[in-house]
């Protein structure tokens, strides 16, 4: 050692190759996470630098390497396009009328499940409203078609027996119905199960807040809103921030699966169905991606942006 | 137990009824469905059909389970399901622990690499361009290989792996064992709880994919069952036929006027969603840890 380090120059060279060296002596565990990175590699950052396709005339069978540049070409043609203002106010009230209803609701539920005493009745409640989550679109959209059909669908027999209709009503394919089904069908997936979190941590909230409550003759019902909610905003605001940074993504299993008569495209088309259906059905490639990047781009906006408003509230996500 | 006063009563009451109905929403359509599953299909087509079959049949699943055709659908189904969730789960596992070594060089690169990629991606076209070019189109492969490392469950596997006893590992490596002897001699072992949660939410979301065989896969003979099952819903609404089955069950249906097409698909949905049904109670308890697990992390 001391000899080495009268010696001047050699030190980085011997730096580098004890380096080289150290990576081939810890091969073992190497070996445990390139392959790994290899696959992320693959399937995550070449798809990025296909990204490029969206500024460029892209020509399946030249490639990207030979496809000649476009500039923001795309971009434009996408923003004067007829399809543009549709497409951009489907997906914003899409998206915020799932935020509005969807995000609260698993909330509530949550809140009212932690006031059931009965625990044979909390269990059968949360076993039920779990389940859905774990169901395909395609089965959950199988449920609600056949509900809604006109063909004495559920939905349809029930409303005759009200007297509320006198024909049955072909839900899905009239416009006016379609986001109050989409937004329907989603919490009805997902808010059981999306009530799990907020369900732990109401229960992580201190007994002795309630007791001191109690004493201080507040009502259960007030005790909810001085109490439990309070505790568990942090919670609330994590969840919050992710949802602010996915209101462009509207949908896109369910809207395809739900959407199937082109009559609703007028309500129904947001960014990513309308990407698939360019790019994939259409082989529009170029233009597609372009679409895709520019939803990509806002998101990533919207999330940091969101962030940096819950940074300063102290409940930051980084 | 303190006495409620009146307000809070009425709440209580208010709740027990909503909870209650929402239970009864959320199980309805499924109960629904497997009525209509069992009950004739030209009865079911005079309406009225809600809570009981009223002409019980076994008809719609003998259609079902002599279509050959729904029937490789549920086994590629299965095949995908299993061999997918087996190496998904053995090769994030095995990244995890890799990563979990503090000698590990350029650790904190591959961490941001893998990071990055939780908040961007390429996107549905690009990545429709990368499997179309690595000629994965058409290979039951395209169902396993891109999802063979998943970021998020190797973060997870990560925070498990650090938090156990690392003593373990130390007298491991005084008794000679190596890196992938540990983990598979001793850290596999220990990590049933997270092994069995990750798997569980891995294994359905193998079975319930339907939309990439949409788009990679025209081979029919390939086809999962949530894909085909999607085909049959689809020509239910466009057009009352059931063009999607085989030959040798059109033959058998046409004997049967009693079988419909909303009969059928429904009972193509049971048969379906019947996997999840029969684990679900047995997981309800991981998958309740599984999430916390997951949003800890966030």
């Amino acid at each position: 050692m001391a000899q080495i380090s009268v010696e001047q120059k050699p030190v980085p060279k011997r730096k580098k190759e004890s380096l080289l060296l150290r990576f081939a002596k810890q091969w073992d565990i190497q070996l445990m996470v390139l392959p790994a990175l290899a696959l992320v590699f693959v399937f995550s950052y070449i798809p990025m630098y296909g990204i490029l396709m969206a500024f460029q005339d892209f020509n399946i069978f030249k490639g990207m390497g030979d496809s000649p540049w476009a500039g923001f070409k795309h971009f434009e043609m996408f923003f004067e396009s007829p399809e543009f203002m549709t497409v951009m106010r489907n997906t914003i009230v899409i998206s915020l009328l799932k935020f509005l209803i969807g995000f609260p609701a698993p909330i509530l539920l949550a809140l009212m499940l932690n006031e059931v005493r009965h625990m044979f009745f909390k269990r059968l409640v949360q076993t039920v409203s779990y389940l859905p989550h774990f169901l395909s679109w395609v089965i959950v959209s199988g449920f609600a078609i056949s509900l809604l059909s006109t063909d004495n669908g559920t939905v349809n027999i029930l409303l005759q027996k009200l007297n509320l209709i006198e024909e049955p009503i072909n839900f899905l394919s009239l416009p006016e119905y379609f986001w109050g089904i989409l937004v329907t069908t989603g919490v009805w997936k997902e808010i059981g199960f999306s009530s799990i979190v907020y369900l732990a941590a109401v229960a992580g909230v201190d007994p002795h807040m309630y007791e001191a409550a109690d004493m201080d003759g507040a009502s259960k019902f007030r005790q909810i809103f001085t109490i439990t909610l309070p505790s568990i905003m942090p919670v609330v605001v994590i969840f919050m921030i992710l949802a602010i940074g996915n209101l462009l993504t509207a949908g896109f299993e369910d809207i395809l699966l739900l959407a199937k008569n082109p009559v609703l495209r007028e309500v129904s088309d947001v960014i990513d169905t309308y990407v698939y259906r360019i790019g994939i059905e259409n082989s529009r490639f170029s233009y597609a991606t372009a679409v895709g990047l520019f939803k990509a781009v806002i998101s990533v906006m919207l999330l940091t942006i969101a962030n940096l408003i819950a940074r300063k509230s102290g409940n930051s996500l980084w | 137990m303190v006495r409620l006063a009146f307000g809070d009563k009425v709440m209580m009451v208010i709740i027990y009824i909503f909870l209650a109905f929402l239970a009864f929403v959320t199980f309805y359509p499924f109960w629904n469905g497997l009525v209509i599953s069992f009950n004739s299909g030209s009865d079911t087509a005079m309406g009225g059909v809600t809570f009981w079959p009223r002409d019980f049949t076994l008809e719609n699943y003998g259609i079902v389970f002599q279509d050959n055709r729904l029937l490789n659908g549920f086994k590629i189904s299965v095949l995908r399901t299993v061999i997918g969730t087996i190496s998904s789960i053995l090769v994030t596992s095995i990244f995890a622990y890799g990563m979990t070594k503090r000698e590990l060089i350029g650790r904190k690169y591959y961490m941001i690499m893998c990071i990055v990629t939780m908040y961007f991606g390429g996107g549905l076209i690009p990545t429709f361009m990368l499997v179309r070019g690595l000629g994965l189109m058409d290979s039951f492969w395209v169902f396993i290989i891109p999802g063979l490392v998943s970021v998020w469950n190797m973060i997870i596997f990560r925070t498990f792996f650090n938090g156990l006893p690392s003593g373990l590992e130390e007298s491991a490596k005084i008794d000679g064992c190596g890196n992938w002897g540990i983990f598979f001699k001793i850290i596999l072992p220990l990590s049933g709880p997270v092994i069995a949660t990750l798997s569980l939410f891995t294994a359905v979301s193998h079975w319930n994919e339907w939309f990439l065989p949409s788009i990679y896969i025209n081979n029919e003979n390939l086809l999962p069952i949530q894909t085909m099952l999607r085909q049959i819903l689809n020509s239910n609404i466009m057009s009352e036929q059931m063009s999607n089955l085989d030959s040798a069950s059109q033959a058998v249906l046409s004997r049967m006027q009693s079988v419909t097409s909303k009969s059928l698909s429904m009972a193509t949905m049971m048969v379906a969603t019947l996997p999840i049904i029969m684990v679900y109670p047995f997981v309800q308890k991981h998958f309740v840890k599984g999430v916390l697990v997951g949003s800890l992390k966030e």
